[in-house]
């Protein structure tokens, strides 16, 4: 039950904490719901664009909890996946004029593959030089936002154009929105930004859980990130490991690129992953690491971000930003203050479970979580 | 020659500016992980600091009443982070991460909705916010060539937070090194069992460490908006908490060498602002974002030991659990 329970909770209590901001702003946080609800799920058009919020941080939740199914915290995915829009951007520019289905897989594998060298250097340096993957990433997020603005202002840029954005993509390298499709089969949907890559999203959780849970490559993982000690001791390799981990979340994370630059934008423009690597470490969190409860957490941000621009229409003192303060204190109740939540709901549901194992397993999950 | 000089001596005058936040902000990190306690959440203290100090010197018009607010605002981030991990044994990193976003997204829909001027606050007058001191003699000394250039250009017409930032550098360092204190706290961050075995608390020890960090993030919050800039402007931090951060890093968590980090990163920044598009001798035109990334490159070569060697306190990150 604890599993289901505890997220709800911890929702619950971050809501609450955000309505009093609400209300200290000086608006009606009742009302404040019922327009961010009506926003996000209102019409087929706020659906599609609920969905597609939520297929791009499917993508980041994925490659934050990739990271700490190894205890890695990957605040890198913001980096990594604007590495990745340069890897789109770089295949759809050279070979925008190739048939489609060359182009968009040759795209989709530079996004990763960019992504991935991202991540795969401060997962590097963590297994061979020993410098704390935390800051490394924090350190490239900055380094990939330096080179980015020069790559877009000096070399990139549309000739003649004052904004630094790339030219606009070949059609042929664009991923068809939901809505076009549908309309090719004869069924009319609202417009929104809901593409293909969303059906990529879920490939992607497959492949997540079919790595970490049914291959030696994720058991490895996994057992590295409950204890690095009993990991050497039975025999896996410490360095392997933790670089294949970083890869694999910084191509998750580049991927997301696939969805923002392929799907909607069609150019690459200045910061427009948007903050997006960073709602990763809420979903993860929220979603409790699990490819089903990433979906789930992906959906309830796409819909708090949604519903939090079409808040901000019809309650003008009320900024989008409300979105990011929610976004803050899910992070806070889901990851900081887990161990004061869980306590009292294991309690709760147990009974009458012996203190011991509570006692051993507060323990283990402690020296988990501590490193 | 002369113009050479004065160059110099602005140059120097910028770097003394942009190293203040720096240095106080880095030397509230120093406090906390000495003791153990990860401060990633530095960046959200200054801004929690920045719109409480400019909001408050806007509505009351007294500077100093703001800076008692930004650090007031500061040291309440700072104790809900000791709160969740020290008190609740939780993630520390995990900790920092939300409160930082918590307060980019909380300072954003406070300073819209109570100031009404798009996420600002309203431009501070003359005695809201801290103008330039003239420093005894400084007219007097300005026309002595080069020394008395230097006093007059480099030394003189700062803010008072500048000074305080100087002269928090020699206090942390004889807080950490030269008192009980001090002492208590790298141990809670070296070893806290010993400290504990000798019947002194180690939470205590560490929200003092934290509170410290608070007041310190605070002050470097506070001269932000109301020191350097005149009002607060949505995440104006821009990242100088990670800056800070950085620099703790590359001063290997000591005070001195931390300021040297400050100063160097503030050096390239001021350098960066006056060159844009400067052609140099011998390279050329150097980009903008290549001289913007030095600090985060050099912190990356720093902790990969390429370029000597950060070891970070020994318990720094690992909450304390008393019976193991």
């Amino acid at each position: 039950m604890t599993p289901v329970l505890l997220p709800v909770l911890n929702l619950a209590v971050a809501l609450g904490l955000s309505a009093l901001v609400v209300v200290l702003v000086g608006e009606s946080p009742f009302r404040a719901w019922k327009l961010l609800t009506v926003g996000a799920f209102g019409s087929g058009e706020a659906i599609g664009y609920t969905l597609y919020y939520a297929t791009t941080f499917v993508f980041t939740g994925l490659a934050v909890a990739v990271a700490f199914h190894g205890g890695l915290f990957n605040i890198g995915a913001e980096g990594q996946a604007y590495l990745g829009g340069l890897g789109v951007a770089l295949v759809c520019l050279a070979a925008g004029a190739w048939p489609s289905l060359l182009v968009v897989p040759g795209a989709i594998i530079a996004a990763a593959g960019f992504g991935a060298a991202w991540a795969f250097l401060p997962g590097w340096l963590q297994a061979r030089r020993g410098s704390h993957i935390v800051i490394t990433t924090i350190m490239f997020n900055f380094i990939a936002s330096s080179l980015m603005t020069y790559l877009l202002v000096n070399v990139l840029i549309k000739p003649g154009q004052q904004s630094p954005e790339t030219p606009e993509f070949a059609p042929s390298t664009w991923l068809p929105q939901l809505h076009e499709v549908l309309a090719a089969a004869g069924w009319q949907i609202g417009r929104s930004p809901v593409n293909l890559s969303s059906i990529l999203a879920l490939i992607a959780c497959g492949v997540v859980w079919f790595y970490l849970w049914r291959t030696r490559w994720g058991y490895a993982l996994r057992v590295f990130g409950h204890s690095e000690t009993a990991a050497v001791y039975g025999g896996i390799a410490p360095t392997r490991t933790v670089v294949v981990a970083m890869s694999i979340s910084g191509a998750l994370a580049g991927l997301m690129s696939v969805n923002e630059i392929m799907g909607v934008q069609h150019r690459l423009l200045l910061n427009f992953t948007g903050g997006a690597g960073f709602v990763g470490i809420a979903v993860a969190l929220m979603g409790r690491n699990h490819p089903v409860g990433i979906v789930l957490a992906a959906i309830l941000f796409g819909a708090l971000y949604q519903g939090g621009s079409e808040l901000s229409f019809d309650m003008p003192t009320l900024t989008r930003d409300i979105v990011v303060v929610i976004q803050g204190l899910i992070i806070l109740v889901c990851g900081a203050f887990e161990h004061a939540l869980r306590r009292p709901v294991d309690a709760l549901l147990r009974g009458s479970a012996p203190a011991r194992d509570r006692a051993v397993e507060e323990l283990a999950e402690t020296s988990a979580t501590s490193r | 020659m002369n113009d050479a000089l004065l160059f110099l001596a602005l140059l120097a005058a910028a770097t003394a500016r942009g190293a203040t936040p720096l240095v106080l902000a880095a030397l509230g990190g120093l406090c906390s992980e000495r003791s153990g306690v990860i401060d990633i959440g530095i960046e959200g203290k200054m801004l929690a600091a920045a719109f409480a100090a400019a909001g408050t010197a806007a509505v009351t018009g007294s500077a100093w009443t703001g800076l008692a607010a930004g650090m007031f605002a500061s040291v309440l981030v700072a104790l809900a982070h000791g709160f969740a991990c020290v008190t609740h044994k939780g993630n520390q990193v995990v900790s920092g991460m939300a409160l930082n976003i918590t307060m980019s997204g909380l300072t954003a829909v406070l300073g819209y909705a109570w100031f009404r001027e798009g996420g600002q606050t309203p431009l501070l007058g003359a005695g809201a916010r801290f103008g330039p001191i003239a420093l005894p003699g400084a007219d007097l000394l300005a026309r002595v060539p080069v020394i008395g250039m230097i006093y007059a250009e480099i030394v003189s017409g700062h803010n008072v937070l500048v000074y305080i930032a100087a002269a928090a550098v020699p206090l942390v360092a004889w807080l950490i090194y030269r008192t009980r204190f001090g002492l208590r706290l790298r141990a809670v961050g070296e070893n806290p069992d010993a400290v504990d075995t000798a019947g002194i608390s180690v939470t205590a020890t560490r929200y003092r460490a934290i509170v410290m960090s608070g007041v310190l993030c605070g002050l470097a919050g506070a001269y932000l908006s109301i020191a350097h800039h005149a009002s607060f402007i949505r995440d104006m931090t821009a990242g100088k908490g990670y800056l800070a951060l950085a620099a703790l890093i590359f001063g290997q968590w000591r005070p001195l060498p931390t300021l040297g980090a400050c100063l160097l990163f503030a050096f390239a920044d001021a350098v960066q602002a006056r060159l844009q598009g400067t052609p140099l001798p011998l390279v050329g035109v150097v980009p903008v974002q290549l001289i913007q990334a030095i600090p985060y490159v050099l912190t990356v070569c720093l902790l990969a030991g390429f370029v000597g060697r950060a070891v970070a306190p020994r318990a720094i990150g690992v909450p304390y659990l008393k019976e193991r």
